[in-house]
């Protein structure tokens, strides 16, 4: 209930004084409502650009086929998949925001699920552009549904992971579009209200003719709560069939059982690293300062400190089971994997998403932003090592030495993988500029309970112990947007 | 009679348009509606508004899906082209699972989904129904009918004596249409 007080002990969500319902609207609507500044241009230009490449070199390759990648004999999968694989993973911490915490009730989400949850969106739009393209002939795409078959008189192959895949993609693709969608019916209205003219009749055939009517918010949380709880399995089940693209085929290296857990937390681990890779930067420029908190930061990076460890555990594991399993090509594959020709990959990953991120333990690194934007880099970098590293390292040298090859990307390889940043970053800045990256109703809601002012008024009130108190004070040295000097005298 | 169709109470604050709800309540006043900017808790059992059903259509949809996946699967893979996979049943019912999840989510996700619009009338370039335009930003808005309830002063004065920051005699149902 809005009016319930939250104890003291908690940290604020909210910071800053006198924040109203008006201002919160004010402060997350002003880059929606404002030209944009220079730093926005600057970013959009070159990522713009970035986007272009990525047109060219995806034209490129369905011009001319997949032959104009790297691609040999041996290695037939590579910069692509790794590709996929990474943009996909990426995408599953938006959901994990927006649905597995709003299930345990972490009211910390919800100034961070709208733009994680866009991130989702846009990350597996850079997959989906991935997948058509390394299918070779784009425009058969749709022979990967289970169509009446007039070209022979089979139907797609059910037991295929493959098969599988494409229908969880495009399930968690549509749900999770679904899902924010719906999540911005209501701050769409609020901008539609707020607007004159044409900007008004735009928004106004978006918002659906949203009112927030009683019986419209009552369903409304219904079912979000309901789409969450089917979310959360699927966000899980997603990572693990793209695991079990690779887990149910016979290449050592692959062949594993572990494969399902071990991609699923290093998604939610690079996934949360891309978040605050966007976010600390938007914060900054869109002075979100008050919403998205140190407290936010931080809780992020205790989530990536455990699904390192997660998949660092996993990484021994995998070597552990490759040595006892007493599988000759197993044990081949890990060896060649830390010390065969992609050594400095295979150290490249242990280092970036193992040993960096440990770093975290200390509350120092976790709660500098420089610190903490280099890790989120440091993180995305490892896990496309990650993806190489499994792909390539188990493709490269095969049953027969004389096949053994190595890969080399060309041209087209590097700008489809640079380009899908590009087009990432470009479709991200958009929906800065027209949407609001912060779900305005879901901040409003613990206005009264879990920002600093209110629990500033519980202080004054007097009657909360002195012990309390001391530890919340303590509790607000981290936060960047709170001024100690307010509290001296209490 | 004058031309007022709706009487609005416009709050600043959740907790004191609640309190302004119980006061209407304790003398008799219908209320019509009430927007608000972010969803209030505890305010359907106050307006006596069922919980919703939606929860049930969800599970229907969802079961629809497992079974459309199921039926599907069967009929191409059992009945229709058997593949002989090294001699392996074509009924291999593990492998139809990853299947049969993701349309039981994709049913429901969307059953569910377009049903909420349905039954609340929300679809792509429908008329905003809007009865005060900051209902959406900063201000909690009661509604009451002003033909079923006669004495508009008494309802002004019970709605000011909750906290209500204005009160707005509308000859208009919806502002928005302008």
């Amino acid at each position: 209930m809005s009016g319930h007080n939250e104890s003291i002990l908690r940290e604020p969500l909210i910071t800053g004084d006198n924040i109203t319902y008006a201002k919160i609207t004010d402060d997350i609507l002003m880059p929606v409502e404002n030209k944009p500044n220079k730093a926005w241009w600057i970013g959009f230009i070159v990522a713009s650009l970035g986007a272009l490449l990525w047109v060219v070199a995806v034209s490129y390759t369905f011009w001319n086929g997949i032959g104009s990648w790297g691609l040999n004999k041996t290695v037939g999968w590579a910069w692509d998949i790794t590709g996929f694989v990474w943009w996909v993973g990426i995408g599953h911490a938006g959901t994990l925001i927006s649905a597995v915490l709003l299930l345990f009730r972490q009211n910390w989400r919800n100034s961070i699920n709208r733009s994680a949850e866009a991130m989702t969106i846009f990350a597996v739009i850079c997959a989906a552009t991935y997948v058509v393209s390394h299918m070779g002939r784009p425009w058969l795409a749709y022979w990967v549904l289970p169509l009446p078959n007039q070209f022979g008189s089979l139907w797609v192959n059910f037991n295929s992971p493959l098969v599988w895949d494409m229908f969880a993609i495009s399930t968690y693709f549509s749900v999770s579009l679904l899902f924010w969608y719906t999540g911005l019916l209501p701050d769409i209205a609020t901008i539609r209200d707020r607007a004159v003219g044409t900007r008004r009749k735009i928004y106004s055939i978006f918002s659906f003719g949203w009112s927030g009517s009683v019986k419209t918010w009552q369903r409304f949380e219904a079912v979000s709560l309901i789409l969450a709880g089917i979310s959360t399995p699927l966000v899980l089940s997603v990572h693990t069939i793209v695991s079990m693209d690779f887990a149910t085929s016979v290449i050592p290296g692959w062949h594993t059982t572990i494969f399902p857990p071990y991609f699923v937390a290093g998604a939610i681990f690079s996934g949360f690293a891309m978040v605050l890779t966007l976010l600390l930067v938007a914060r900054k420029v869109l002075g979100l300062e008050n919403y998205i908190t140190m407290f936010h930061i931080e809780s992020m990076n205790k989530i990536i400190i455990l699904t390192g460890s997660i998949v660092g555990v996993a990484y021994l594991t995998e070597f552990f089971i490759a040595w006892y399993s007493g599988s000759e090509y197993e044990s081949y594959a890990f060896v060649n994997r830390s010390t065969g020709p992609y050594w400095w990959s295979y150290w490249m990953m242990m280092t970036c998403n193992v040993i960096s991120p440990q770093l975290l333990w200390f509350k120092k690194i976790r709660l500098s932003i420089k610190a903490t934007w280099i890790l989120s880099i440091v993180v995305n970098v490892g896990m496309w090592f990650e993806r190489f590293v499994i792909i390539v390292t188990s493709l490269h040298r095969d049953y027969i030495p004389s096949s053994w090859a190595m890969f080399y990307p060309t041209w087209v390889d590097i700008s489809v993988f640079v380009g899908s940043i590009g087009l990432f970053f470009t479709l991200f800045l958009l929906f800065l500029r027209v949407l609001p990256s912060i779900a305005i109703a879901e901040v409003k809601i613990i206005l009264k309970s879990a920002s600093e002012q209110a629990k500033k008024k519980i202080i004054e009130e007097g009657s909360e112990k002195p012990e309390y108190i001391n530890e919340y004070i303590e509790s607000l040295e981290k936060f960047d947007s709170v001024k100690q000097e307010d509290y001296a005298k209490i | 009679m004058s031309d007022i169709k709706y009487i609005l109470g416009s709050f600043g604050d959740p907790d004191e348009m609640m309190h302004g709800i119980e006061k209407l309540q304790e003398n008799n006043i219908s209320i019509y509606d009430v927007y608000t900017p972010m969803p209030i808790h505890g305010i359907e059992a106050k307006l006596g508004i069922k919980r919703s059903r939606i929860d049930i259509a969800a599970f229907c949809f969802g079961i629809t899906g497992t079974c459309c996946a199921f039926a599907l699967i069967y009929f191409c893979a059992v009945i229709d082209w058997r593949v002989n996979i090294g001699g392996k049943p074509s009924f291999a019912l593990p492998d139809f699972v990853p299947i049969m999840f993701e349309l039981t989510v994709l049913f429901c996700a969307f059953g569910m989904v377009l049903t909420y619009y349905a039954s609340t009338h929300l679809f792509p370039g429908r008329a905003p129904r809007v009865m005060d335009l900051r209902a959406t930003d900063d201000r909690f808005v009661i509604a009451i009918d002003a033909k079923d309830n006669a004495e508009h002063t008494v309802i002004d004065g019970l709605l000011k004596g909750a906290g209500a920051l204005e009160v707005k005699y509308n000859e208009r149902k919806y502002v928005s249409y302008e």
